[in-house]
């Protein structure tokens, strides 16, 4: 069904209130398997409780989300449990203000990820306890994918530190690790470059691209607008709840609402985007 | 703590405070007499309660006054972190040490002292239950007492109905306080960290209330009394040395200390038995995600974890080693009534866990010694004992928030020796 | 050890053979009415307390029941005292140790935070609770070994009430001592709500409650305002124990537990931050506890006023009138 994958999250007429507050609008767009797709607005557009609708942390009030496996499986994720968005439908996320277990070491952090795998070993945890079974097995492919992962992020010198000794930069990317320990197919990062230096932004930047080829998609919420333009393949734009705008970067761009809209803020990102959007 | 006036204006205010606190309540004594309610004053023990209070903020002041930069608290802080730190360096040392001193205990001390290990040792079991509630899982429960109530039930009214033995039953009053713990966990364990705290309480007053007033199954405020003791392989201990019996197998004088040294290593083998399994399960899945629920939830969440099982598995297994602890205090006391299982114990083995240091295995050891051991040094003391426990729960936590073993050790390592993790790092779950 | 409201279950048995006549049962109910709505007045002035400190610090201030307890002593020392002075004229030696007990137990409560929770503010987060155990086990057995631990009984002050209305031979009684009890629940609770709304001591602990750390940047004094917010809890949980003495007649060391378990029940199902959710909850935990006790029985009205705090958390978790939090993620 190679054809019939093109499309994997699939947000349809999404809304969220808060009490009287609308928080989303009517939002749809869709992200495409095997992209990198951004989605930007000025602060409180509602990109976060888009996130946390995908992610399954609030119920949407309306609309729906489905996502669809390489395989032709679909879920309705409005409908699931949050904890089996991450595991069945296989979507993980990281959070705007880093959400690492910071008193368990980088290690711990992996392997917690790899609960279910882990979990499924243990025969319901009695063999585990008395050392015997495929937990062993179980045990060693899991610490060996942490440490590959480690070594991607750079981080294996660091493996037995507890998580929250480690540089801001750091714990970013093992927030990101930790996610891909899921085996996701959709990664959805919150602001994953806030707050790093030029360097570890372009570290950054070469990490994503490699999880975007290796299969697995990701959808973005950014400030860095450099970032933004550099990685995405598709761009969607929100604003106060709504979208205006969804396209290619360049599409993006050059999209008047879009500009308008950023102007209006009037900061940081609006100057941004203006110097992005005059190469 | 701010420098605030002159250290006799400060001693003379604190004196003054002592002087309302304590003039009525020890000053004016109520008796109840014919007439009805009759006062008799005390003032020589307000005087000096009032002078202690004096002469002891002085003396504060003074010896902070010669180290202005720090606190008093924060001189003996640091003073009882030091030696936690030493015990903590001295841990390879300090573990196989006790454990030996365990093991050897009924060979070297006195009959009182064996009881009172016995006593201990229940304690650091009860201890080491809760605290993979508590210390690993971040679930605040005051009301662990309801399984080891529920244990000691389960033990009790088993054997009386069927007439199994101790080792028999034992397996069913951890089964049926685990599922006391699946039970009330299911509804409550999505509740925030406090209410979670007030609703486990309640449960271990409900428990308690209906043992007092369901009087024909549990006989009431009478309690349970006749329970069989244990056997070892089927040997009674009697004072007899009729076959059947221990002292009659082994050829052995009939002596009343047979019984309690085997009591003493029953509960030796079943809190070490709590310890392995507790030890074993960090280091697996399970331990180490209820690990990562006590550090944040929402990350578990959004990692796939099913975070209402998980606590439910905490809460069952430290509800089952619970129910092991109540069985085994019934088999020894041949008698139990809801006296035994007031809110007082689930007090108690909370601060054991939290003084110990969460999570810590050692600090549950340590600090049983102290708190149990404690007190029964100064049963003399009588009716201050309780007062003075109070109080030196209070100056404990004040001096040592953390417990006495604050650091973790991770559950595995890529290479060499797993470096402990500060306190400072260490979530303490959910609020 | 003395249950609350055992008075009451002597009430019910006596009214067993009552209910046999058929009209009697609404005069019945609402005698159960009159009686529980002062035990709620009682277990409201308590929660007042738990839930100030919760709202502002977040901790279960658990020694709270025992400052009741020490109340309730205080204004018996008082009323013995006075007794013995040769004040008998009611309402003054009842205005005298409404003061005296209040004063004094303020004094406790700030002595309690000062000593056992103030070290520990932003500490450790079970450090406080653990600590605040400890005072609690502190003040229990300071009463009893300063006190003695036998019941301690008050002749009636008040005797007699008005006959509301009589229905075959049972009469709805509304006693002096429950009037006397609702009059000055309502004028401490006017009081407090006067000095949390109106006054400036009321702004700095509404701010506290929003924000701790913005409040001690904007220039508050959090350690004063906290101490207060201990001096005024306590001072009301002394009203709640002279009322407790006066309604009862008899008072032990032990009456702080059980009162203070369920006056903080009363806290979380009416919403714990929220004072009127304190007073609403406890005079629900009040009118539960005694219905349960005239029509089902004595012994197991704690296990309904305990298992109906479960179910509300389960259905409501914010209580009645707690706001509700969004989670942030």
């Amino acid at each position: 069904m190679a054809t019939a994958t093109a499309a994997l999250l699939d947000v349809r007429h999404l809304g969220m209130r808060f009490g009287g507050i609308v928080a989303l609008d009517d939002v749809s767009f869709t992200a495409r398997r095997g992209e990198i797709t951004a989605v930007i607005g000025p602060n409180g557009a509602g990109k976060t409780t888009a996130f946390n609708c995908i992610t399954g942390f609030y119920r949407p009030s309306a609309g729906g989300l489905h996502l669809t496996h390489a395989d032709g499986r679909g879920f309705a994720l409005a409908a699931m449990p949050g904890h089996l968005i991450a595991r069945r439908a296989r979507v993980a996320r990281t959070f705007q203000n880093i959400r690492l277990f910071a008193g368990m070491t980088a290690l711990e952090n992996l392997l917690v990820a790899q609960h279910a795998p882990l979990m499924a070993a243990t025969g319901l945890g009695v063999l585990a306890i008395l050392g015997l079974g495929r937990y062993r097995a179980a045990e060693r492919r899991a610490i060996d994918k942490a440490r590959m992962w480690l070594e991607r992020i750079d981080l294996l010198a660091r493996a037995d530190d507890p998580a929250g000794a480690l540089p801001y930069g750091a714990q970013r990317r093992l927030e990101i690790a930790r996610a891909m320990c899921l085996d996701p197919v959709l990664l959805c990062l919150d602001e994953p470059a806030a707050g790093l230096n030029p360097r570890e932004t372009a570290a950054l930047d070469a990490l994503l691209l490699g999880i975007r080829d290796q299969g697995c998609s990701i959808l973005l919420i950014e400030h860095d607008m450099g970032m933004v333009m550099r990685i995405s393949d598709h761009i969607v734009v929100l604003d106060h709840g709504r979208k205006i705008g969804d396209g290619t970067p360049a599409e993006i761009r050059a999209d008047p609402h879009v500009i308008a809209a950023y102007l209006g803020e009037d900061d940081e990102s609006a100057d941004a985007l203006a110097r992005a959007a005059a190469p | 703590m701010t420098n605030q006036g002159s250290p006799l204006r400060d001693a003379f205010l604190s004196a003054l405070v002592a002087l309302g606190l304590f003039a009525p309540m020890v000053g004016l004594q109520t008796h109840v007499g014919a007439h009805g309610i009759a006062l008799v004053p005390r003032p020589l023990a307000v005087a000096s309660l009032v002078g202690a209070v004096f002469v002891l903020r002085l003396a504060i002041r003074l010896w902070q006054g010669r180290r202005p930069a720090a606190g008093m608290s924060m001189m003996a802080g640091a003073a009882a972190g030091r030696i936690a730190l030493a015990a903590g360096r001295a841990r390879r040392f300090l573990v196989p040490a006790l454990l030996a001193l365990a093991l050897l205990m009924p060979v070297v001390a006195s009959r009182s002292t064996l009881d009172l290990g016995v006593l201990v040792l229940t304690y650091v079991m009860l201890g080491w239950g809760l605290n993979i509630v508590v210390g690993l899982a971040g679930l605040l429960d005051l009301g662990y007492v309801a399984f080891y109530a529920v244990g000691a039930y389960s033990y009790a009214l088993i054997a009386q109905a069927t007439g199994l033995g101790f080792w028999s039953c034992l397996p069913a009053a951890g089964a049926l306080a685990a599922l006391w713990g699946i039970t009330l966990g299911f509804p409550v364990l999505r509740l925030r960290g406090d209410y979670l705290a007030i609703v486990t309480l309640a449960f271990g007053e409900i428990i308690r209330i209906v043992l007092l007033n369901w009087v024909s199954l549990t006989g009431g405020p009478n309690g349970i009394s006749g329970i069989p003791r244990p056997t070892l392989f089927g040997l009674r201990f009697t004072m007899t040395d009729e076959p059947g019996t221990f002292a009659g197998f082994f050829h052995l004088a009939p002596s009343s200390a047979h019984r309690l040294v085997f009591l003493y290593y029953v509960i030796l083998a079943l809190a070490l038995l709590t310890n392995w399994v507790t030890l074993r399960l960090r280091r697996q899945p399970l331990g180490r995600v209820w690990e990562a629920l006590r550090e944040d939830e929402i990350a578990c969440r959004s990692l796939g974890i099913n975070i209402t099982t998980t606590k439910l598995t905490a809460f069952a297994v430290g509800a089952c080693f619970g129910g092991f602890a109540g069985a085994f205090f019934a088999t020894r006391q041949g008698f139990i009534s809801p006296e035994s299982f007031t809110f007082m114990e689930s007090a108690t083995v909370l601060a054991i866990v939290v003084l110990g240091g969460m999570g810590s295995q050692l600090g549950v050891v340590l600090a049983a010694l102290v708190m149990i051991g404690g007190p029964e040094m100064f049963r003399a003391l009588a009716d201050y004992r309780m007062l003075i426990f109070g109080l030196a729960l209070v100056v404990m936590m004040v001096l040592r928030p953390r417990g006495l073993v604050t650091e973790r050790k991770p559950s595995v390592s890529l290479g060499g020796a797993a470096r402990a993790i500060p306190a400072a790092l260490i979530a303490e779950g959910r609020s | 050890m003395l249950w609350l409201g055992q008075g009451l279950g002597l009430g019910s048995r006596q009214a067993a053979s009552w209910r046999i006549t058929q009209g009697v049962g609404l005069a019945y109910a609402l005698q159960q009415l009159i009686n529980g709505i002062t035990l709620g007045m009682i277990y409201g002035l308590i929660a007042v307390g738990y839930t100030m400190v919760y709202g502002i610090i977040g901790m279960i201030n658990f020694a709270h029941g025992d400052v009741f307890m020490i109340g309730a002593f205080l204004s018996l020392i008082a009323l013995s005292g006075l007794a013995s002075l040769g004040i008998t004229a009611v309402p003054l030696a009842l205005a005298i140790t409404l003061v005296f007990a209040a004063a004094l137990a303020a004094l406790y409560g700030w002595t309690i935070e000062r000593v056992a929770y103030r070290p520990l503010r932003g500490s450790f987060r079970l450090a406080p609770l653990i600590s605040a155990i400890g005072m609690s086990i502190t003040l229990q057995n300071f009463a009893q070994v300063t006190q003695g631990a036998r019941v301690k009984p008050l002749a009636p002050l008040l005797p007699g009430g008005l006959v509301l209305t009589r229905a075959g031979g049972f009469a709805v009684q509304l006693s002096w001592m429950q009037i006397a009890i609702a009059i000055t629940t309502v004028l401490c609770l006017g009081l407090f709500t006067w000095l949390v709304t109106k006054t400036p001591l009321g702004r700095a602990m509404r701010a506290c409650e929003q924000d701790l750390k913005m409040a001690s940047l904007l220039g508050i004094d959090t350690d004063r305002t906290i101490g207060l917010t201990f001096v005024i809890g306590a001072a009301l949980a002394a009203v709640a124990g002279l009322l407790f003495l006066l309604y009862y007649g008899a008072i032990d060391f032990y009456i702080g537990f059980v009162a203070g378990v369920k006056a903080f029940t009363a806290a979380v199902l009416g919403g714990i931050g929220s004072l009127p959710g304190a007073v609403l909850g406890g005079l629900l935990i009040g009118l539960i506890e005694t219905f349960w006790s005239a029509y089902f029985s004595v012994q197991y009205k704690d296990v309904a006023a305990f298992s109906i705090l479960a179910i509300t958390l389960i259905f409501l978790p914010t209580g009645l009138l707690g706001r509700a939090d969004v989670e942030k993620v």
